[in-house]
């Protein structure tokens, strides 16, 4: 018991190779840190909306964005770490964790608000045109203040962009049910979790937001992604590896990448919107982000799939210098993601307060990603040092830190 | 973003006159790329209305974005800038726009009146500006979906054609206020219906790329708010001139 104890602690700092044969991998996977790191700083990049950079990220050549690559990767990771934990330590420890990760989200979101609230505050009292005397009465909501941050607490308003953190809370909230069957009927789960998100669009299931309306990433339909990367970790990877093998899956997710590439073409070439036949916009549109649409899914499906088989677990391009970066940041996801969200308010605060030229929106998007990585660096190298002082590692291995990378 | 590659084909960019609209107007020089002020759907009812009965009836529906606050803010409006450009454009017609304009009204709301207007006016063409309300409140995409379709129905079954004029692009907002969700609804409504759509948000975020206005500015002075009103109504009006196919002729004859 004991040594079984030990054991799940000093593995809580992910990274630990090796444990005692359990049925699915307990290496970390370097490519999801690489991934979740390039998701983030494309995250940023977009949150940014005056950025001719915005012009290389993969929303722009498909149908799906950076959001469906981090919450496939956050649902794979939480079943990574707390998986582990649920075998080796029960139910009510894992889920104590799991939602204490879920608190430490809220916290971080409600930090974000602050900033948010601090900047409209600014705007409110220096902007002022005729030319938006209607689009000025957003602003209204600060003549109520408690009402807004009432409804701030209770997730309910969210500024823009600030919607993936409560739909990252909720879904770890219901993790533990989830998890537990997973790791018994892992096949149950996932069309449990398929089961939902039909149910989310046929009786248009959403949570409330406030004012009105519905929260911008529907975390019925999104859910599915997140249970389908925590689905993934807990050995459905290996299970569907034959089939990604398979030259039948890469023509399809090649031929479908190619479609998605040519309808997204049609956006931006208004001219070539005539060559899409009617009954396929009728059909196809509007391709729905709020609800995770079918398309949206196969598009990260197909671009997963085209991963998987291209860069292996032991691609030696993972130990690139080059890439380091990218895997650093993935691997401080929480605080990487909110600088981001930070770093995207403050970047679109300097181009609208002074200048909006390309030289410095492309500054800005450099310098933006600079900051991330010195910040990961920063992180990694606080765990490093704390994990080596004596008296710490204790500490360190109660407080949690796998989860502070679920 | 979508509509920031506008400022990649400006080169297609036709000079929309400048003339002066009224003597007290500053003359507003604003250069429209070719692609706002053309459609693929034609506008027949209003070709017809001229050819047949020498008179275009236009109503204008919209909320607080299709006026300018302050003293005689409707006359500076690009309601009144459309149909004065309309009436040079277009000699020897009859050209009346009637405006229905109220602030903080939804598309659901818009669409539930829209029988009154169309009763009362029998326009042959409806120039209906929607979505910031909707964006403002959090109405539900779907909703304001359906609300669009129901009102372009009626519109429609109304004998009249429809042009849409969606957002206005506002820098400063962005951040708090995201319309691009509604504009896309508003870009399929008008496909699946057989509308115009007169992408506002477009043009006046190709006029920011392109320094035409600095719509980043913070003032309190109305100029710039009324040469903008200004530019947006002779668009209108070019995009009415082409898309209901009324001849270059007419159009040199009325410079």
């Amino acid at each position: 018991m004991a040594a079984n104890l030990r054991l799940a602690s000093t593995e809580a700092v992910a990274r630990a190779p090796a444990a005692p044969a359990p049925a699915f991998s307990t290496e970390r996977d370097l490519r999801l840190d690489l991934f979740r790191g390039v998701a983030l700083w494309l995250i940023f990049l977009d949150h940014i909306p005056q950025n001719v950079v915005n012009w290389f990220t993969i929303r722009n050549y498909g149908f799906s964005d950076a959001t469906e690559i981090f919450i496939f990767i956050s649902g794979y990771t939480a079943a990574f770490v707390y998986g582990r934990a649920m075998r080796e330590r029960g139910f009510v420890v894992s889920s104590a964790r799991i939602l204490r990760r879920a608190w430490q989200i809220y916290v971080a979101h409600i930090f974000l608000f602050t900033i948010f609230m601090a900047e409209i505050a600014y705007v409110a009292a220096t902007f002022d045109n005729p030319l938006y005397a209607e689009e000025m009465n957003i602003l209204d909501f600060l003549k109520q203040p408690d009402i807004t941050i009432f409804q701030a607490l209770l997730l309910k308003f969210k500024p823009v962009n600030m919607d993936v953190l409560p739909l990252y809370i909720v879904l770890l909230l219901f993790f533990p049910p989830m998890l537990l069957l997973l790791l018994r009927q892992p096949a149950l789960a996932l069309i449990g979790s398929a089961a939902l998100y039909v149910l989310a669009w046929k009786f248009d299931l959403n949570l409330p937001a406030y004012p009105n309306g519905v929260w911008f990433f529907n975390p019925f339909a999104w859910q599915l992604l997140f249970v389908f990367g925590a689905w993934c970790a807990l050995g459905g990877a290996q299970r569907l590896s034959g089939l990604m093998r398979s030259p039948v899956v890469l023509a399809l997710a090649v031929l479908y990448l190619i479609f998605a590439f040519a309808i997204t073409l049609t956006w931006y070439v208004e001219p070539l919107g005539r060559y899409v036949p009617n009954w396929l916009s009728e059909w196809m549109y509007p391709i729905d982000k709020t609800n995770l649409d079918v398309l949206r899914f196969a598009h990260f499906l197909a671009l997963a799939a085209l991963t998987v088989r291209f860069v292996p677990r032991d691609w030696p391009g993972l130990k690139w210098p080059v890439l380091q970066p990218a895997i650093r940041c993935g691997q401080h996801s929480l605080e990487i993601f909110c600088l981001g969200v930070f770093l995207a308010f403050a970047g679109q605060f300097i181009i609208s307060e002074y200048s909006g030229g390309p030289l410095v929106q492309i500054a800005i998007s450099v310098i933006g990603i600079l900051i991330m990585i010195a910040t990961a660096s920063l992180l990694s190298w606080y765990k490093a040092v704390e994990g080596r002082s004596p008296s710490s590692r204790a500490k360190a291995a109660n407080a949690d830190l796998a989860g502070g990378e679920a | 973003m979508k509509r920031g590659m506008r400022s990649f084909i400006a080169f297609l960019a036709v000079f929309v006159t400048a003339a002066a609209v009224g003597a007290e107007e500053p003359a507003a020089v604003c250069d429209v790329p070719d692609s706002f002020v053309s459609s693929d759907t034609d506008l027949a009812r209003v070709t017809a209305a001229i050819k047949e009965q020498k008179r275009l009836d236009i109503s204008v529906i919209g909320t607080a974005s299709s006026m300018l606050p302050g003293p005689n803010g409707a006359h500076f409006a690009y309601p009144a800038h459309m149909e004065d450009a309309l009436k040079r454009l277009l000699p020897g017609i009859e050209v009346k726009v009637n405006t229905h304009v109220t602030p903080r009204t939804t598309t659901a709301e818009m669409a539930a009146g829209l029988k009154t207007i169309l009763d009362q006016d029998k326009p042959a063409l409806v120039v209906w500006q929607a979505g910031t309300a909707d964006a403002l409140q959090g109405i539900e995409p779907d909703d304001f979906h359906a609300s669009l379709d129901s009102g372009l129905d009626a519109i429609q079954d109304a004998g009249a054609d429809v042009i849409l004029v969606n957002m206005q692009f506002s820098p400063r907002t962005e951040s708090l206020l995201d319309v691009s969700a509604y504009a896309d609804i508003m870009h399929w409504a008008a496909q699946q219906h057989g509308a115009v759509l007169f992408d506002r948000l477009g043009l006046m975020h190709a006029w920011a790329d392109q320094g035409t206005f600095d719509l980043y500015a913070a003032t309190k002075d109305y100029a710039m708010a009324r040469k903008v009103h200004a530019c947006i109504g002779r668009a209108l009006a070019s995009l009415i001139i082409n898309a209901a196919h009324l001849d270059g002729e007419k159009l040199q004859t009325a410079h």
